[in-house]
C-alpha cells in the first residue's frame, strides 16, 4: 500500500469514528446540561460553565415512575420476544438448511416479504383485532408482533449459519441409530449455538428499537416500551421539551445496546452480513 | 458446495428406504416451519386482509355503529386528495436522497474498514452503535442538535445564523430528518457492502494493477461489477426500509411544515383520528406502493436474491 493510500485510510477511519461517536457524545453532553440552562437556551456542544447539572437529570429520570416502568416493560417484552422468536426461527432455519420439503421456497419468500412489510399499514387492523382479543395494551400484544417481525431476520441469519455446520456429524449420529430429531437436538444444537446467539442479539435490537407498535398498541404504562415513553415524555411544559432530561433518558435506553455491542461486536457483524449476502 | 445439495445424494445411495425417508423428511420439515409461518401470517396476512375489508367501509371508531359499506369510495378519496400525493412525494424524495447518500458514504466506509489494519475492533464497535441505537433517540439527538436554542449545529456551520430555525420551513426540516435517517442507517449499508467487498478477489485486483489500471479504473471495472449483487441487496433493503420512514418524522417534526410521510399520514388517520375505514385504505395503498417499489427495483436492477443468498 502506498503512503498516499495509507493516509487516506487513516483519515477515513477517523471520519468513521467521528460519524459514529459525535452524535452519541452530543446526547451525553446534553444530558449533563441543567434544566434551567435548557429553558433559558444554551447553545453549544458542551454545557456552559454554571450550566452543568451533574447527575441530576439521571436522578430525575430514574425517579420517574413512568420511565422506570417503561424500562421494565422494554426489558421484559424484548427478552421474551427474543427467546420465543429464536426458538421458532431455529426450528424453521434447520428445516430450510437441512431438509427437503414442500413449501421451502414459500417460507423464504414469505420471510422476505415480511421483512419489507410497511409496519404502519398493520397498525389499524391490529389495533382493532387486539382490542377484540383483549390483548391491547398488554405485553403479549407487543410480543406477538415483535416475534413475527424478527422471524425473517432470525431465519435468514440462522439458515446461513446452519449451512456452514459440518453436517457429516449429524449423519454419523443417524448411522449410529439416532432419529432425525435426536440428531438435531444432541448434535446440531450445540454446534449451532453461536449462530443462535447472533440471531438473538439482532432480534433483541429490533424489539428494543421498535416504535410503531409501541405507540399504537399501548395506551398506558402497562406495556408502553422505552421509545414510546420517551416520545410522550414532555415534562411540565409541553411547549418546551425538557431536552436534558430526555437526553438522560435516551442515554439510559442506549446503555444496554452499547454493552451488547461491546461484548459481541464480532458476532453481530458476522450475523448482519451472513444474513443478507454470502460473507 | 453446500451441504444441502450433498445430503440427498448420500441418502439416495440407500435405495430401499428412499420413499420412507423422504416422506418423513418432508413431514418433519413442514412441522418445523409451521410455527414460524403461522406467526408471520397472523400478524401480517390476516390483518392485511382485514384492512382490505375495512377499507370498503365508512368506519370510525368514535361511531362504530354507523359503519356502512361504501365500496371503493375511500380509495377515491385518498387518491384524489393532494395530501396523499404530497406525502408520497415526500416519502419518495426521502427514500431516493437517503439511499443515494448512504450508498456513497457506506461504500467509502466499507472501503476503509476493508483496508484498515489498526483499530479494527474499535471501528467495527463504533459503527454498530448508530445501527443499534433506538431511532427515536437518534431523532431526539438530531432534533436537539439542530435546535436554535439548545443545539450546536448553527454555531458550527458557517453561513448559518445562530437563530436559524431548522424546523421553521419545509426544506430545512426535511434535511434535518434525512440527516438523522442517514446517520442511523449508513452503518448497516456499509456492513452489507463490506461483505460484498470481501468477495472481490485480491488476485484480480493485483492483475488489473499489473496491467496498468489506475485506482479509478480498478474501482469501476473490477470492484463494483464484482460486488453488484451485494450492492443491489443493500439498495433493495434500505430503499424499502426508507419508504416506511416514521419514527424520525414523529419525533422531529410530527409532520409540521408538510414534512409528513405516507406512514405518518396512515398512522394519524388510524390512531389519532380513529378513521379505520380511510386509514385501512391508506394501509392498503402503502402496502401496494412498497410492493411496486420492490418490483421496480428487482426488475430494473435485476436483483437476484436467490443467487445473493446462495439459495440457487
Amino acid at each position: 500500500m502506498s503512503t498516499k493510500n495509507r493516509i487516506g485510510v487513516v483519515i477515513g477511519a477517523i471520519l468513521i469514528l467521528l460519524w459514529c461517536l459525535l452524535p452519541v457524545a452530543w446526547i451525553v453532553s446534553l444530558s449533563f446540561k441543567s434544566q434551567e440552562a435548557i429553558t433559558n437556551g444554551s447553545p453549544g456542544f458542551l454545557p456552559s460553565s454554571g450550566g452543568g447539572a451533574g447527575w441530576q437529570n439521571y436522578a430525575d429520570v430514574l425517579a420517574d415512575e413512568q420511565f422506570r416502568r417503561a424500562i421494565f416493560n422494554s426489558i421484559g417484552i424484548s427478552l421474551i420476544a427474543t427467546g420465543l422468536s429464536v426458538i421458532i426461527a431455529t426450528l424453521a432455519a434447520y428445516a430450510i438448511a437441512r431438509l427437503e420439503f414442500a413449501g421451502k421456497r414459500f417460507v423464504l419468500t414469505l420471510a422476505l416479504v415480511i421483512a419489507m412489510f410497511p409496519v404502519v399499514s398493520l397498525v389499524g387492523p391490529l389495533f382493532d383485532m387486539w382490542r377484540t382479543f383483549g390483548i391491547y395494551d398488554t405485553w403479549p400484544g407487543l410480543i406477538i408482533p415483535y416475534m413475527s417481525f424478527t422471524l425473517p431476520l432470525a431465519i435468514w441469519t440462522l439458515s446461513a449459519f446452519f449451512r456452514e455446520i459440518p453436517w457429516e456429524m449429524e449423519q454419523a449420529a443417524q448411522v449410529d441409530g439416532a432419529t432425525s430429531w435426536q440428531a438435531f437436538r444432541k448434535v446440531i444444537v450445540p454446534l449451532a449455538a453461536p449462530g443462535v446467539f447472533t440471531a438473538a442479539i439482532l432480534t433483541f435490537f429490533f424489539a428494543w428499537n421498535d416504535f410503531v407498535f409501541g405507540i399504537s398498541l399501548t395506551s398506558t404504562e402497562n406495556a408502553r416500551p422505552i421509545p414510546a415513553a420517551l416520545s410522550f415524555f414532555v415534562g411540565s411544559d409541553p411547549f418546551n421539551r425538557p431536552a436534558s432530561l430526555l437526553a438522560a433518558g435516551a442515554v439510559v435506553s442506549t446503555i444496554p445496546i452499547i454493552v451488547i455491542v461491546l461484548l459481541f461486536q464480532r458476532k453481530i457483524v458476522a450475523g448482519l452480513t451472513s444474513g443478507a449476502v454470502k460473507g | 458446495m453446500t451441504a444441502t445439495t450433498v445430503a440427498p445424494d448420500v441418502k439416495r445411495g440407500k435405495r430401499a428406504d428412499v420413499s420412507d425417508r423422504s416422506r418423513a423428511e418432508n413431514s418433519l420439515g413442514i412441522r418445523l416451519v409451521a410455527p414460524a409461518i403461522f406467526l408471520m401470517l397472523l400478524v401480517t396476512a390476516f390483518p392485511m386482509l382485514r384492512a382490505l375489508y375495512l377499507s370498503l367501509f365508512n368506519y370510525s371508531l368514535t361511531a362504530p355503529d354507523e359503519r356502512k359499506f361504501i365500496g371503493l369510495s375511500n380509495y377515491v378519496t385518498a387518491l384524489t386528495d393532494s395530501l396523499f400525493w404530497r406525502d408520497t412525494a415526500n416519502t419518495v424524495l426521502i427514500m431516493v436522497v437517503t439511499v443515494a447518500i448512504e450508498l456513497v458514504i457506506g461504500f467509502i466506509f466499507a472501503m476503509v474498514m476493508h483496508r484498515v489494519i489498526f483499530a479494527r475492533g474499535v471501528i467495527r464497535t463504533s459503527i454498530l452503535i448508530p445501527y443499534g441505537i433506538i431511532t427515536v433517540v437518534s431523532g431526539f439527538a438530531w432534533q436537539f442538535a439542530f435546535s436554535n436554542s439548545n443545539g450546536f449545529v448553527n454555531g458550527w456551520l458557517p453561513f448559518i445564523g445562530d437563530d436559524f430555525n431548522w424546523f421553521g420551513q419545509y426544506s430545512s426540516g426535511i434535511i434535518a430528518i434525512m440527516v438523522s435517517e442517514i446517520w442511523k442507517t449508513t452503518p448497516f449499508m456499509s456492513l452489507l457492502l463490506l461483505a460484498g467487498l470481501a468477495q472481490v478477489s485480491e488476485d484480480m485486483l493485483e492483475a488489473a494493477k499489473v496491467d496498468g489500471a489506475t485506482w479509478w479504473q480498478r474501482l469501476w471495472k473490477v470492484i463494483l461489477p464484482n460486488m453488484r449483487s451485494a450492492i443491489m441487496v443493500a439498495v433493495l433493503f434500505r430503499a424499502l426500509d426508507a419508504y416506511r420512514i416514521f419514527d424520525n418524522i414523529f419525533v422531529m417534526t410530527a409532520g409540521a411544515q408538510g414534512t409528513e410521510s405516507v406512514s405518518f399520514l396512515t398512522y394519524r388517520q388510524v390512531i389519532e383520528q380513529f378513521q379505520l375505514g380511510i386509514g385501512s385504505a391508506l394501509s392498503v395503498l402503502l402496502f401496494l406502493s412498497v410492493l411496486l417499489i420492490a418490483f421496480l427495483i428487482v426488475k430494473i436492477f435485476r436483483v437476484d436474491l436467490a443467487a445473493a443468498r446462495q439459495e440457487g
